[in-house]
């Protein structure tokens, strides 16, 4: 249920409130409310106040409390692992040897063997955490899965990115080039054509 | 305080070959996504076109980029978050690699703008003493307020 009620919240990309929460995960008002904060608590949402209408003044009524996903980045490991810091060193090494190209290949060929021939490519791209959705004739990203390393090596991270998606494509037997370089703030920096028609 | 950046690249080959055809077509779009991205307070221009590149006494084959920025989130977002991202993946058509830092940073007053001159100083201050409040990159970035005290006390340790 908390589940669900976090998945819906996070998979808007904006602010959402308590109505709102509640009826897509099918639940009451006041149950959505309590699971909202309780992920609020969690530090998993964030939340405010803001008018959903247009009205102001008198009869307006309070501001109502809305919740978006929190920024910060959680990851639990038991027993513990720590696979950031050495990515970094090695992301550093791949810059100090110029093998950016090499290293796009390798997450080329990473990539490809991610995903069965005939899978979904939305499907895969839930599976992996890059939360796609729609807009117009692209599937774009909502979530960056290597966002901390793409803070600190944007080019390469990108890059590799893009090859990495390029490889899923080959894996699924769809053509490659479905996939582009196409950032925006806040997202991850690769979308897909709908089709195979770039 | 705004945030100034300069960026160098050696090209491959001169501006007009057939090897630096795409880089010159790129500059249009890009500079109309930089100049429109929120936070762009200036940049440097040589002359009408956007293909002008800027003329300067540091080599014929080195391309200069000089810009004003509101923060480091605006310039990021730019840099990385937008079309121009694309660009930069394809510098190794166009440039030579080069091992020594290729930008800077460093905060300004607002108003007056930077030179050339100055950035190129700030380049050879980052390449010769690493990171520093007045010479920095966005990997190791110093604030503003750090920019601001930073120097005065190493005044007065002097």
């Amino acid at each position: 249920m908390r589940r669900a009620v976090y998945d819906y919240v996070a998979s808007q990309g904006r602010e959402v409130g308590r109505n709102e929460a509640a009826e897509a995960a099918g639940v009451q008002r006041t149950l959505a409310a309590f699971h909202l904060d309780k992920l609020v608590d969690a530090g998993l949402l964030e939340s405010g106040f803001r008018r959903l209408t247009e009205k102001t003044g008198p009869g307006s009524g309070r501001p109502a409390k809305v919740y978006r996903r929190a920024p910060g980045e959680w990851q639990v490991s038991v027993p513990a692992r720590d696979y950031r810091t050495l990515a970094l060193a090695l992301a550093e090494t791949v810059d100090l040897l110029g093998g950016d190209e090499r290293a796009e290949e390798a997450a080329r060929r990473a990539g490809s063997r991610l995903a069965e021939r005939g899978e979904d490519l939305g499907e895969v791209l839930r599976r992996r955490g890059y939360e796609p959705y729609e807009e117009g004739s692209r599937v774009r990203l909502r979530n960056c899965p290597f966002h901390l390393m793409a803070e600190e090596h944007p080019l390469l991270i990108c890059s590799m990115n893009l090859e990495l998606c390029r490889g899923l494509l080959e894996g699924l037997g769809e053509d490659p080039e479905r996939a582009r370089l196409d950032a925006r703030p806040g997202e991850c920096c690769v979308s897909f054509s709908k089709t195979n028609e770039h | 305080m705004h945030l100034a950046q300069l960026n160098v690249a050696h090209m491959r080959a001169p501006m007009d070959s057939p090897e630096l055809a795409d880089f010159m077509a790129a500059l249009e779009p890009i500079y109309k996504i930089s100049d429109a991205t929120p936070g762009f307070v200036w940049r440097l221009k040589e002359g009408d076109t956007p293909q002008d590149l800027i003329q300067h006494a540091y080599g014929d084959y080195l391309v200069v980029n000089l810009s004003v920025w509101e923060s480091r989130d605006t310039l990021w977002d730019f840099v990385y978050r937008s079309a121009h991202l694309g660009v930069m993946q394809r510098r190794r058509e166009w440039f030579l690699r080069i091992a020594e830092p290729y930008t800077v940073m460093w905060w300004i007053p607002e108003g007056p703008e930077p030179t050339l001159a100055e950035g190129m100083e700030r380049l050879e201050l980052l390449r010769a003493e690493g990171p520093t409040p007045r010479a920095f990159t966005f990997r190791e970035f110093y604030d503003s307020n750090e920019a601001a005290w930073r120097p005065a006390a190493a005044e007065v340790r002097k």
